[in-house]
């Protein structure tokens, strides 16, 4: 395999990575900005673990939150935003590897995918 | 604390964490959870979710650097994330089940050798040049530049080496970290891989193994926006100044001052997991 290509592919990723924290980081600093704006009262109270799911869990509520740029949940936007680019770096070794005909390393990224896959969805 | 002061607190705690992270080399996550378990008094399970997406996005932002330098290989380091996003979801399902004073224990003890690693160099040790043949079969091989060319190497002891990353992924799903501390002992120690490949390849991984437990933690609730805003954008910030830094100035004494920081969060974080507070 030319190792022209194999570079090609790692810069590929490196940018790609690049842009998505770029853009996550610009969601979340949006998000945030909002929310010191609106400041809610009382503070959340970090001290004690309250176990209530991220309000991400309904995509629904997330995405009527975003769209009444509900400040928590354009930060939720930019967390999953940020949990997505490592995701999509492996899904760039899947095609890459497959372009560059090593089946090894296709299958190997498969997998890393799946796993990926399967703990974002546990018991789907 | 207003939520206005709480945060500018938080943010800028988490510029000096991802700014003593990046020059100790160790990340930004080992140092912001015990800060703000120990400082700020937030529960360890807020602590950790806050401190996993900032490990992503620190080891996502320094990738394309050290890929573009030609050391991180991805072939090693997608091979091994196998091993590492597999340890990570054992390591986030433990959280549920192991009491947070035991997690601070453990994350004591992870804090001292990670400072230990830190002031040791270890000396490399010249690989022995007896081809694995696994690592051949699973195609582990590589060259980096040096001056005048490039050098070649070959991975060793892949089990071994591939069972070290999965006890790295249990202990980043457990902490809310990076462990690049284990990640660079299974790959510079026990694989023979060269120095400069074992800590870009690892920080190549951290993105990846970190992921593998975000969902998890995600519906758990260990993730809250309010928190995780300021310890992302701050730990993101001062990475990014310390990895100019590191460019720039000579940190020898910095490295040394940090970590003996390191060491007393350590033996704190020992203390009350110990003694029951956290």
């Amino acid at each position: 395999m030319p190792a022209q290509d194999e570079h090609g592919l790692e810069v590929a990723m490196g940018r790609m990575l690049q842009i998505g924290v770029t853009i996550a980081a610009l969601v979340v600093l949006f998000g945030g900005v909002l929310y010191l704006k609106l400041s809610p009262s009382p503070r959340f109270d970090y001290q004690r673990f309250h176990g209530s799911p991220t309000s991400n869990e309904n995509i629904h509520m997330l995405l009527s939150g975003v769209s009444h740029f509900d400040s928590q949940s354009l930060i939720v936007v930019g967390i999953l935003l940020l949990i997505a680019t490592p995701i999509c770096r492996v899904i760039f070794g899947v095609v890459g590897f497959t372009l560059l005909r090593d089946r090894l390393y296709a299958i190997v990224s498969t997998v890393v995918l799946l796993i990926l896959l399967f703990s974002l969805f546990p018991g789907r | 604390m207003s939520v206005l002061v709480f945060t500018i607190a938080i943010f800028g705690t988490s510029i000096l964490a991802g700014l003593l992270g990046a020059l100790t080399g160790l990340g930004g996550g080992v140092v912001i959870v015990p800060v703000l378990c120990l400082l700020f008094k937030v529960d360890l399970h807020y602590a950790i979710g806050a401190s996993l997406v900032s490990v992503i996005a620190t080891s996502s932002g320094a990738a394309a650097a050290y890929v573009r330098e030609g050391y991180s290989n991805i072939r090693i380091g997608m091979f091994l994330e196998v091993a590492t996003t597999l340890g990570a979801l054992l390591g986030a399902y433990l959280t549920a089940r192991v009491s947070g004073n035991w997690i601070g224990t453990i994350f004591g003890f992870v804090l001292l050798y990670s400072a230990w690693t830190s002031m040791h160099k270890i000396a490399e040790e010249k690989a022995s040049l007896i081809p694995d043949s696994l690592a051949m079969k699973l195609n582990l091989r590589g060259s980096f530049p040096v001056t005048g060319g490039h050098e070649e190497y070959v991975a060793e002891h892949v089990p071994a080496g591939f069972g070290i990353m999965f006890i790295a992924g249990t202990l980043s799903g457990l902490l809310g970290i990076g462990s690049g501390a284990v990640k660079v002992l299974a790959m510079d120690q026990v694989m023979k891989l060269p120095f400069k490949v074992s800590t870009t390849t690892s920080n190549f991984m951290i993105g990846v193994t970190a992921a593998a437990s975000a969902g998890i933690y995600l519906s758990r609730g260990y993730i809250v926006p309010g928190l995780a805003m300021p310890v992302i954008l701050g730990v993101l910030a001062g990475s990014v100044a310390g990895s100019r830094l590191l460019v720039n100035t000579h940190v020898k004494t910095l490295r040394v001052v940090f970590s003996i920081v390191i060491v007393a969060l350590g033996a704190e974080m020992i203390f009350n997991g110990l003694t029951g507070r956290l």
